[in-house]
């Protein structure tokens, strides 16, 4: 589904991401697991089309993306929940998940999605008129990814959900996005919280400085002795 | 008392004025934090274009208003097509600067089209008062308030209820993230440009035919009032902008009455640093954490 094909990234001089390639398949989680400035914040804005890498490509349902503007990146299905929530903080919880639904013109297939994020979160719903800013991290992320689903995606990117967390919301959150992938979404999940996002992740990738130096499936990095001692605390 | 409440609506009048141009200040800085010194300016181009319209064309008030008002929507985009866009990434003083550049280029645009001589705008909104008791109050004064109430209205609910006005408010608080729903966000800037325009156009015709006339330097003390008002509401906020202006106006009115002509403006800017002291953040200001 996701295909990311030799990129390079700098940010002036900085060679952020060298020659990365990596896949996401139609109803997987994959992980992209890396310590602090690996780059996978870096790697997640390329795909979405916030920065152009110098070379390489992305290619999304096998269509190169390339040339297709940023702002509508929304459009082919693909949904980009930023680190740090990014939620429009002088806009109430409402009007936020309607943003999420900006490029949508199904009125009535809106308030159901509407109401289905609101069965999923009813926090939300009992604040749907409170202003987004005035949010606690927990249910700011969870109108962060409220907000993604309104479009209807195929794919999102979830850049680092858990960041800041009390561990029983990070719970919270990670059996959200289960849930969320088990109703036929797929997911590419960027973490410095390698435990959890390999336990419910598929596959993983492991980054150094703008490198790939492991992969596998779950099972083979939650094993692996390297990683264990520098990702899993063990 | 009479007098007292004359000058009231006068104060409310002007201030209209003030408040529709302090809106045009206002969404500019809120959409890309630029103060748009060129803005006194546009409500200028907006005098002539009233003028050239009603004189030469002969067209009547609410056509001369509305096809002023179209002009600068488009003189508007192009100035941010070629002056700001390419500068969306510099600092933001370069902006600044080059506000000032194309402020300076329309005055002299401005004198070499019409001349420096003023031109007498004509009367196209009848002059005979309507009297309400002892009080008489000009036609033009109750036709500005009314429609810079309504401007407003109209304003404030496309900003609240229509998608473009949505992007407008979401590209002004995280442009990332407006890119991410899927907002066209330099479309979106040069809507607020076009708009933004049009409402400074809008006090330029009624600001004319107020003061019967129309000169190439007539932007700079209103242009700066608005910004003054702007700021005193608390710049980046419509409701600011429009308590801003109605506050300018009422000092500026009441002060001349009652005080002294020569020292209106002096007042003005004198009550600006005080609110700026007292509350750097405009009066309808929140003193909003830094974004880390
Ligand atoms: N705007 C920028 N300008 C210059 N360098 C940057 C910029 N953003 C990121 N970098 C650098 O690029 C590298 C990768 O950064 P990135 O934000 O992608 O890391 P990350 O893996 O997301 O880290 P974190 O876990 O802290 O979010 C880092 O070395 C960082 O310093
Ligand atoms: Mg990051």
């Amino acid at each position: 589904m996701l295909r990311v094909e030799d990129i390079n990234v700098f940010y002036g001089k900085i060679h952020a991401i060298k020659d990365l390639s990596f896949d996401v398949k139609q109803g997987e989680i994959v992980t992209l697991i890396g310590a602090n400035g690996a780059g996978k914040t870096t790697i997640l804005k390329t795909i979405s089309k916030i920065l152009t890498p110098v070379s390489g490509l992305v290619k999304f349902n096998n269509e190169n993306i390339s040339k297709i503007p940023a702002h509508q990146i929304i459009d082919m299905g693909m949904a980009h929940v930023p680190e740090g929530r990014r939620v429009f903080s002088k806009m109430t919880v409402l009007e936020n998940l309607q943003m999420g639904a900006y490029i949508r013109k199904d009125e009535r297939e809106i308030r159901e999605d509407l109401e289905m994020v609101f069965t999923r979160f009813p926090r939300l719903k009992e604040r749907s008129k409170q202003v987004s800013g005035t949010l606690s991290g927990g249910e700011q992320q969870m109108l962060a990814i409220g907000r993604a689903i309104m479009s209807r995606p195929k794919l999102i990117l979830m850049d680092e959900p858990s960041m800041g967390l009390a561990p029983i919301l990070v719970d919270e959150i990670f059996d959200i996005i289960t849930s969320i992938n088990k109703a036929g979404t797929t997911i590419l999940l960027v973490e410095q919280n390698a435990n959890r996002a390999l336990q419910i992740a598929h596959r993983g990738y492991v980054l150094e400085t703008g490198k790939i130096i492991m992969q596998g499936t779950t099972k083979e990095l939650l094993n692996d002795e390297k990683v264990k001692k520098a990702y899993l605390g063990g | 008392m009479t007098l007292f409440l004359q000058q009231l609506i006068n104060g409310l009048s002007v201030g209209s004025i003030y408040a529709v141009i302090a809106l045009g200040y206002t969404m500019v800085y809120g959409i890309i934090k630029l103060i748009n010194f060129a803005h006194g300016e546009i409500m200028m181009m907006g005098a002539y274009f009233a003028f050239v319209t009603a004189v030469t064309i002969g067209m009547p008030f609410y056509m001369v208003l509305i096809v002023s008002m179209l002009i600068a929507a488009i003189l508007g985009l192009s100035i941010e097509y070629v002056a700001y866009k390419p500068l969306r990434n510099a600092p933001r003083i370069s902006a600044l600067i080059t506000a000032i550049g194309i402020s300076l280029f329309l005055q002299n645009l401005a004198l070499v089209v019409f001349k420096p001589e003023p031109k007498v705008m004509p009367a196209i909104i009848p002059k005979q008062p309507i009297l309400i008791g002892n009080l008489q109050i000009g036609t033009v004064t109750i036709v500005t308030i009314l429609l810079s109430v309504i401007f407003m209205i109209l304003l404030d609910q496309f900003i609240k209820k229509t998608k473009p006005g949505k992007a407008m408010r979401a590209v002004s608080q995280d442009k990332e993230a407006s890119i991410l729903m899927g907002i066209n966000v330099n479309r979106t800037i040069s809507l607020t440009f076009a708009i933004g325009s049009a409402l400074g156009a809008f006090g330029g015709v009624l600001y004319s035919i107020a003061y019967t006339q129309v000169y190439p330097t007539m932007g700079i003390m209103p242009g700066l009032k608005a910004f003054v008002a702007a700021v005193l509401g608390g710049i980046g906020l419509l409701p600011g902008a429009m308590l801003g202006g109605f506050v300018i106006g009422m000092i500026e009115t009441i002060s001349k009455a009652y005080i002294s002509s020569q020292w209106s403006d002096a007042i003005v800017f004198g009550i600006l640093i005080i609110v700026l002291i007292v509350k750097p953040t405009g009066i309808l200001g929140k003193n909003e954490r830094e974004k880390v």
